[in-house]
């Protein structure tokens, strides 16, 4: 049990960095698009940002700082695309409230099946 | 926001080997939902009322939780919203969004099928969660035992 406990909170001191990346509006909407639309240019994404394509460059290195975005250059732009294997340990970590509720319907199951 | 992703929502489905009507009464009355989800809530649910109670887990007494009643269809269905990371009593989360937890249950052979979705998550901001997980760590695991312990006894 100590074991798996240390390595969950090892998993948890990875996270800290990655969500506190993702704790601004407009870095998630840019995780949001990467997302949905796959690798885009700096020029795409400052399109309809309501933000600067200065603000958008300086979210994308906090974003590539967390290790989350990567930047691959085609010729003269700046193309980015998400690096989904650290998203992959952020959504673990929902999957602790999950454990939550298993061990709140345990105790639910113990109280009405008698 | 309309699309549901990956981080929005938990699902939970378990089959209970107890009649709807006896699930129902652990789910709809607030002192048998205190006794498995451990808060001693201080009145009974209504909906669209709030209600309020004392976390009665080992290690977190400290705490009230909130809960916003949302609808009640006997037998059947039962929603409420709280804030789901709530457990640093120094913090004030009203202004926060809420989650909302549904449970919806139906007849199987045997005893009842218990649907539980709590959604809402990606509204709740990622770096307040990164801390809850941190400040929640050690505690669940010793729950774990607790349970362990409750249902051998029984």
């Amino acid at each position: 049990m100590s074991r798996s406990r240390s390595a969950a909170a090892l998993r948890l001191h990875e996270s800290a960095p990655i969500f506190a990346a993702l704790g601004d509006e407009t870095r998630l909407q840019i995780v949001a698009r990467l997302c949905a639309e796959g690798p885009l240019s700096i020029t795409r994404l400052s399109d309809g940002a309501g933000v600067t394509r200065q603000a958008i460059t300086k979210h994308l290195n906090a974003l590539s700082a967390a290790g989350l975005a990567k930047n691959m250059k085609t010729g003269r732009e700046q193309i980015w695309e998400l690096d989904t294997r650290r998203l992959e340990i952020a959504r673990r970590c929902l999957d602790r409230i999950s454990d939550q509720w298993d061990v709140a319907l345990g105790r639910l199951k113990a109280l009405v099946e008698e | 926001m309309t699309a549901t992703t990956a981080t929005d929502r938990i699902e939970k489905t378990v089959i209970i080997k107890a009649p709807r009507s006896r699930v129902w009464r652990a789910i709809s009355d607030a002192t048998q939902f205190g006794e498995w989800f451990r808060v001693n809530l201080d009145g009974q649910f209504k909906a669209g009322e709030t209600i309020y109670g004392k976390i009665t887990h080992p290690g977190y007494e400290h705490l009230t939780m909130e809960m916003v009643v949302d609808r009640i269809e006997p037998e059947r269905f039962f929603s409420y919203r709280w804030h789901p990371y709530a457990v640093d009593p120094k913090v004030d989360y009203t202004p926060e969004p809420m989650t909302l937890v549904e449970f919806t249950l139906e007849d199987v052979s045997g005893g009842t099928r218990l649907v539980i979705v709590e959604s809402g998550f990606d509204k709740i901001p990622l770096a307040r969660r990164a801390e809850a997980f941190r400040m929640n760590d050690g505690g669940w695991a010793e729950q774990a035992q607790n349970i362990d312990r409750y249902v051998t006894q029984s």
